[in-house]
């Protein structure tokens, strides 16, 4: 008998990736309150062992490695995921508009983003954040401005392969409006892609956040996010010390429940068209 | 010691999901001879074909029998010493010479790969590419091996890829639906040099096929397929002339309708529905379409027939509105049809209704049966709720599904099933006009058959007008009343269907109804005997 959810059924490997999204969920809401010490308390030497009362041991500032990460999980998540959500809400129904419309709205668009994607990400976020100062609204907009363009080019060009389709034809034949032709000729069908986009993207956030954060312009000190605690602790890995690994562990737990449960949903799904035999 | 080249015996072969393709199939094959297989899509010919290569496509395995090629069993051999065999003692023409060579390697690279990698002395090798490339008429053979793919024709590629299965000098070809991609008139220049080069050379072939007129022409033998099982074998005229089982007959059957039965012809007095008048049209700066005009009254099907590149589908691109031409006017219902669809109004939309060559890609694969057509009835008729269900569920009637398929997804339906839903979306139009592009191409005959019967009696039902493009003259025959033999963008020749079968004017009309296979095993040698 085997466990069935939204009529699928669910194999080994996406029982754990849900468990691991509600583990992960379930500590965005009540990490810091689980937390058994403040995120900014310095509770013993740097770099301590383990031990009964710090299950994790200390940090590079003596503070509580599982307080930190606890709270920490509210951070990285929330601006993870708002960043990500935001970068699809732009990236998305301006990449489908563009190939649905093509011409030349569709041409400025295109070159506009392969404009700014020549341009290193990290060197565009550090001028708009030197620029705006680092505060947490104005990091979550760049990351996500700067993330749409990938989405926007993704969403482009797989959208640009189903408007050709004949369906999508008879459809624009028969006189449909736009919300239609987007909403239910194009969107369903290039979900498998943008599934798999979305899992990685939100990863890659993670890890932004703390490359930002080590120039002091990403989540800033004392609040705690596990990018930034990597970073934080990394000297720790010269001397065989734990402190870092611990934080890098949540990351890619995390990266690897989300991507799990995205293989999980597009499974069965993924050869969509052409497929005649 | 057996004389056979390939003994199979008893052959399982399991798709990865469990499924079975193949349930326990046994055949000889002698020197020399050739062995058809015959069978609808799903039968198991090219699973049978590939496996006699000890090669099973896309993670299908093989998990039973015995696959004897010349002496060696094919199952329990090594990997080198099946890809010693492969090649040298059997070699594999695909149905698709466009997809099966590189496009970026020379023609004679990609034919003397195989012996060169076998060790076949170059000078040896060269020599024997140019022996075929003569014995298949290739263009000046000495040099034609210096082009690449896309610098020749698709017949010419066709034939250049028999040369290169010949190449390894095999003492097997498997040919899977070797002309099918052709057109009509290069199909039987492919076959008649095909079987040349088969007997001047001795060698066996296993031939697979759909279309039993072209196999009658050049298999000794016919197997008939069906499920993964054998449904008869025999000697080609044999089994044509006395088949033993149901399903051989039907299909024997259906095939000789096809080429002998004419549509009663409607002739229709009506007033004119649709009248293009001399119309160019053309894709960026090449020109597709020359002046062509057409007339057609309500309740007429006008069948319009060419070879690929003659216009016909660009023709119903125009009509619908996908195309705006270059010159000349569309008339429709008594008004000026605006040349983009974008332009029309929403009752000139639902008016003109297509039907497509692949439902495949016709239909959204992620809305049900329900959703397709309840679509247009909500666009189109503002039915909405219980009113469009039951709409749905008398469309799904009226087209010969069951009720309860509204509720599938297309990925659950067979390509015929797929096919009527088409027809049932257009329905749902309450069309005028019913543009059908090749709708029957991609089906298997009996299938096919069915959809066009269906077409018929929508048409005797609800009038329905028909503008049915195909490359099919069978399909006009049965359909048509009127026939407009299109080419290179031209009008060649427009006539009742009866009188351009019986005498027709154009010798390229001529030679387009000389080139469908009939249904006897001497047909090619008269064709040829004519044509020398």
């Amino acid at each position: 008998m085997t466990l069935r959810i939204f009529g699928r059924p669910l194999p080994i490997s996406a029982a754990i990736g849900l468990i691991i999204i509600a583990a992960t969920v379930f500590l965005f809401i009540f990490g810091p309150s689980l937390a058994p010490f403040g995120q900014e308390d310095v509770v013993g030497a740097p770099f301590a062992d383990p031990s009964a009362e710090h299950l994790l041991g200390l940090d590079q500032n003596g503070r509580d490695m599982l307080s930190r990460l606890l709270y920490g999980a509210r951070m990285s998540v929330g601006v993870s995921l708002t960043a990500v959500l935001i970068s699809f809400a732009i990236g998305v129904p301006l990449g489908f508009l563009a190939a649905l419309n093509g011409g030349w709205p569709d041409m400025i668009g295109a070159r506009f983003v392969d404009v700014i994607m020549s341009i290193p990400v990290l060197i565009s976020a550090l001028v708009v954040l030197q620029s705006l100062g680092s505060s947490l609204p104005v990091l979550i907009g760049t990351i996500a401005l700067l993330d749409s363009t990938r989405v926007f080019r993704l969403s482009r060009i797989v959208a640009q392969g189903i408007v050709v389709m004949e369906y999508a034809e008879v459809a624009r034949l028969r006189g449909e409006g736009l919300w239609w032709m987007l909403r239910r000729e194009i969107l369903p069908n290039a979900l498998p892609p943008l599934l798999a986009e979305f899992g990685m993207r939100f990863c890659f956030t993670f890890l932004f956040v703390a490359g930002l954060s080590y120039l002091g312009l990403g989540v800033q000190p004392p609040f705690a996010d596990w990018g930034g605690m990597v970073r934080d602790n990394q000297q720790g890995i010269l001397y065989g010390l734990y402190a870092p690994l611990f934080p890098a562990g949540a990351i890619a737990l995390v990266t690897i429940g989300v991507n799990l449960v995205v293989d999980w949903a597009l499974a069965g799904r993924t050869m969509v068209q052409g497929e005649n035999r | 010691m057996s004389a056979n080249v390939l003994e199979i015996r008893d052959l399982r072969v399991e798709a990865p999901n469990g499924a079975v393709l193949l349930h326990g199939v046994s055949l000889d094959l002698r020197p020399g001879e050739v062995l058809g297989l015959i069978g609808e899509s799903g039968a198991g010919k090219s699973t049978i074909g590939l496996a006699s290569m000890g090669y099973g496509r896309g993670g299908c395995r093989i998990t039973g029998g015995e696959i004897r090629l010349v002496g060696t069993e094919m199952r329990s051999a090594s990997r080198p010493q099946r890809e010693a065999l492969r090649g040298a003692r059997i070699a594999y023409v695909a149905q698709s010479a466009a997809a099966a060579f590189n496009p970026a390697m020379r023609l004679d690279k990609q034919v003397l790969e195989g012996p060169l990698l076998r060790g076949m002395p170059e000078a040896e090798a060269r020599a024997w590419m140019l022996e075929l490339f003569r014995a298949l008429q290739l263009p000046d053979p000495e040099h034609f091996g210096e082009r690449y793919p896309h610098q020749v024709s698709g017949g010419q590629l066709q034939r250049a890829m028999i040369a290169m299965a010949m190449a390894g000098k095999p003492d097997i070809l498997v040919l899977d639906e070797p002309t099918t991609a052709l057109d009509v008139t290069t199909q039987i220049e492919v076959l008649a040099l095909l079987r040349d080069v088969i007997h001047r050379y001795g060698t066996a072939a296993l031939y697979i096929t759909h279309d039993l007129a072209v196999i009658a022409q050049i298999a000794d033998r016919l197997m008939v397929l069906r499920h993964g099982r054998e449904v008869e074998m025999g000697p080609t005229a044999e089994l044509l002339e006395n088949p033993q089982q149901d399903y051989t007959r039907q299909l024997v059957s259906e095939r000789r309708e096809s080429l002998g039965a004419t549509a009663d012809v409607h002739h229709r007095t009506g007033e004119t529905l649709l009248s293009v008048k001399n119309v160019n049209a053309s894709y960026g700066s090449t020109p597709v379409l020359h002046d062509v005009s057409l007339e057609l009254k309500r309740g007429e099907t006008l069948a319009v027939v060419g070879e690929s590149g003659s216009g016909k589908s660009t023709l119903a691109r125009l009509v619908s509105g996908l195309l705006p031409p270059r010159a000349g006017a569309v008339r429709f219902g008594g008004a000026d049809l605006p040349p983009r669809f974008r332009d029309r109004s929403a009752d000139q939309l639902r008016r003109i209704q297509l039907v497509y060559q692949l439902p495949d890609v016709a239909l959204n694969p992620r809305q049900t049966v329900g959703e397709a057509i309840g679509r247009p009835l909500a666009h189109f008729r503002g039915l909405t709720g219980k009113a469009q269900r039951d709409e749905v569920a008398r469309l799904l009637e009226q087209i010969g599904l069951p009720a309860d398929f509204a509720a599938r997804l297309p990925s659950a339906l067979s390509g015929g099933q797929k096919q009527r839903v088409c027809i049932a979306r257009a329905l749902a139009a309450e069309p005028d006009l019913m543009i059908c592009d090749e709708v029957t191409s991609a089906l298997d005959p009996l299938v096919a058959e069915d959809i066009l019967r269906l077409l018929r009696k929508l048409q005797d039902d609800l009038g329905m007008t028909y503008l049915f493009i195909t490359h099919d003259l069978s399909v006009v025959q049965r359909l048509a009343d009127r026939v407009m033999v299109m080419s290179k963008g031209r009008v060649v020749e427009t006539n009742d269907t009866a009188t351009l079968f019986a005498a027709p004017r154009d010798p390229y009309t001529r030679r387009l109804l000389d080139a469908v296979p009939q249904l006897r095993t001497d047909w090619l040698d008269e064709v040829m005997a004519a044509r020398a």
